[in-house]
């Protein structure tokens, strides 16, 4: 390269460059998403691929799609279309059909963040939305869960992917209740370890537990993530289930199990910290958590679906402007006179 | 010239002032009953049956009814109107009469109408007023019947009833609940606002094009 030494350099502000960008922030989460998506492969095999795939390539669509002529293909390059594509795909049972997949990931660009005016302007998690749509779609499908396919199995294809856009699944009798699904409708615990490591069946990326924290304190040493979010929606779960526990242990769930099963570490550490959709004071990270958690509890233990981590992160999305305008901090100086 | 404007009065109301699409009037009875095309159909046509008679009636006696009490001479001619609407569908179609519900009755409150007698029946002579009201009642159903088609075609597979995509078509659930309705309204308008938008870049574009040979 030239060298080129200047004998005046003229330079507009900002002269202090920081690491911290959005495209940067972005693949800060999709590194922190590997350990779980690897093991989604491990446990799913192929199918998980398949449907992790066509998420993103739905996303990806949508996203460039909708963008404006002169700008098509530059919001691809932050990445956020394929961070919002893996963690919808993540959040979907691993036989649920191709095309559904896709349809997922197109609606939750299209609805959840263009339709908005873009990254930065939604209310709605994308991603979230794109699954909500998803259930509220094809409750049948979305709620097939299949065994995990194990060690040896990994080209076998799950019959439900390979569904014809528009037609139905076929039943092939292979399916096996989630965690909390076996707690709610059977009364039967999935032991510890089994959630920790992922060996129980569910979404793409809930299964193991262990996993996902690594990829949340990940994000935390890079300060991508506000830690408030989920160590408040976490410690709100273990106390309430600790409470209920006191009154009958036996009919609900341990804390430690309410933390590890089903999409909580996942919705947690990956979901409700998305810098746009959730508060951003300190105090308004603390509400958010709270509710978040105490949503999730009310809908598993007293509502009429096995998991709640969706609607709960959903609902307080929608507060957040709110959580927002009521915990402004005080401007330095103006305390005394304001109240 | 008196032929080409009442022409007009029944074009516009099809497309440039389209009542839901452009106007975006008569949201209730739009969401509600356009689950499926025959529902959205029969409402359409009991809203052109309503509207019809009563820009017939209140253009008619325009120069009678009395300045100050006029909305409520217009909700009782469009009441009597809704009335025979009502005991029609009853009569011949009770199975649709009974999906349709209390949204027969409500036609009563359609803004659509009511707005039609306000601002143009009781202004104008009455064949036009007529043209009108047939122009505006065929937009309201043409927008309720595309509305209803979608919805019901990916929410049942099926158009008026007959199956299109055989056995093991996948319902999409969600068209048939209200926020299909919602979801599928915003759809339809987004295309609209948009055309609009090319169609007025374009016009801009032959403006500045006219501008600069001159």
């Amino acid at each position: 390269m030239k060298k080129r030494d200047p004998d005046l350099l003229l330079l507009h502000a900002p002269l202090l460059r920081q690491g911290m960008t959005t495209p940067n922030a972005m693949r800060d989460v999709l590194y922190a998403l590997a350990p779980a998506t690897v093991a989604s492969l491990w446990f799913f095999g192929l199918s998980a691929i398949l449907v992790l795939g066509t998420c993103i390539a739905g996303a990806v669509l949508a996203e460039w799609l909708f963008a404006d002529r002169e700008t098509r293909g530059v919001s691809l390059l932050d990445a956020s279309g394929i961070l919002t594509g893996l963690l919808l795909g993540l959040t979907l049972p691993p036989g649920l059909p191709l095309w559904m997949a896709f349809l997922g990931g197109f609606v939750g660009i299209a609805l959840g963040k263009v339709i908005w005016g873009g990254l930065g302007h939604n209310l709605f998690n994308p991603a979230l939305l794109g699954r909500a749509f998803l259930l509220a779609t094809f409750p049948i499908a979305m709620t097939t869960w299949v065994p995990a396919t194990g060690d040896g199995g990994f080209f076998s294809i799950y019959s439900g992917n390979l569904a014809l856009p528009f037609m139905q699944v076929q039943i092939d009798g292979m399916t096996a209740a989630t965690p909390l699904g076996m707690l709610k409708f059977e009364q039967e615990v999935t032991p510890l370890a089994n959630l920790m490591f992922g060996k129980t069946s569910g979404s793409l990326g809930e299964t193991s537990g262990l996993l996902l924290l690594l990829g949340g304190v990940y994000l935390w040493l890079r300060r991508d993530l506000d830690w408030r979010i989920p160590v408040s929606i976490l410690l709100t779960v273990v106390v309430f289930s600790a409470c209920l526990g006191l009154f009958d242990a036996a009919r609900f769930p341990t804390p430690l199990f309410s933390v590890f099963s089903g999409g909580l570490l996942l919705g947690a550490i990956y979901m409700a910290t998305d810098p746009v959709t959730s508060p951003v004071t300190p105090r308004g990270a603390w509400i958010f958590g709270i509710g978040v958690g105490v949503l999730v509890m009310l809908i598993r233990v007293f509502g009429g679906l096995p998991e709640g981590v969706m609607y709960a992160i959903l609902l307080m999305n929608a507060a957040t402007p709110l959580i927002n305008r009521y915990t402004q901090p005080t401007v330095f100086g103006r305390g005394a006179e304001s109240k | 010239m008196k032929k080409n404007q009442s022409q007009e009065e029944f074009i516009k109301g099809i497309w440039r002032d389209n009542p839901v699409f452009v106007q975006v009037l008569g949201m209730c009875p739009m969401l509600a009953v356009t689950n499926s095309a025959i529902n959205a159909v029969a409402m359409g046509m009991a809203t052109f049956f309503v509207l019809v008679g009563s820009s017939f009636l209140v253009s008619t006696f325009r120069n009678v009814i009395p300045k100050q009490v006029r909305i409520s001479c217009f909700i009782i001619i469009i009441a009597t109107f809704v009335t025979i609407a009502d005991y029609t569908l009853l009569a011949l179609v009770p199975g649709v009469h009974k999906e349709l519900g209390a949204f027969i009755p409500l036609i009563v409150a359609n803004c659509l109408i009511l707005g039609r007698q306000e601002a143009f029946a009781s202004r104008y002579p009455t064949k036009l007023a007529v043209m009108d009201a047939m122009g505006m009642a065929s937009g309201f159903l043409l927008a309720l019947l595309s509305l209803g088609a979608v919805r019901e075609i990916l929410g049942d597979g099926a158009l008026f009833g007959v199956n299109l995509f055989g056995e093991n078509f996948e319902p999409w659930v969600i068209m048939i609940l209200p926020p299909g309705g919602f979801l599928t309204l915003g759809v339809i308008l987004l295309f609209f606002n948009w055309f609009k938008y090319k169609k007025d870049e374009f016009l801009e574009d032959v403006a500045a094009a006219e501008r600069s040979e001159s």
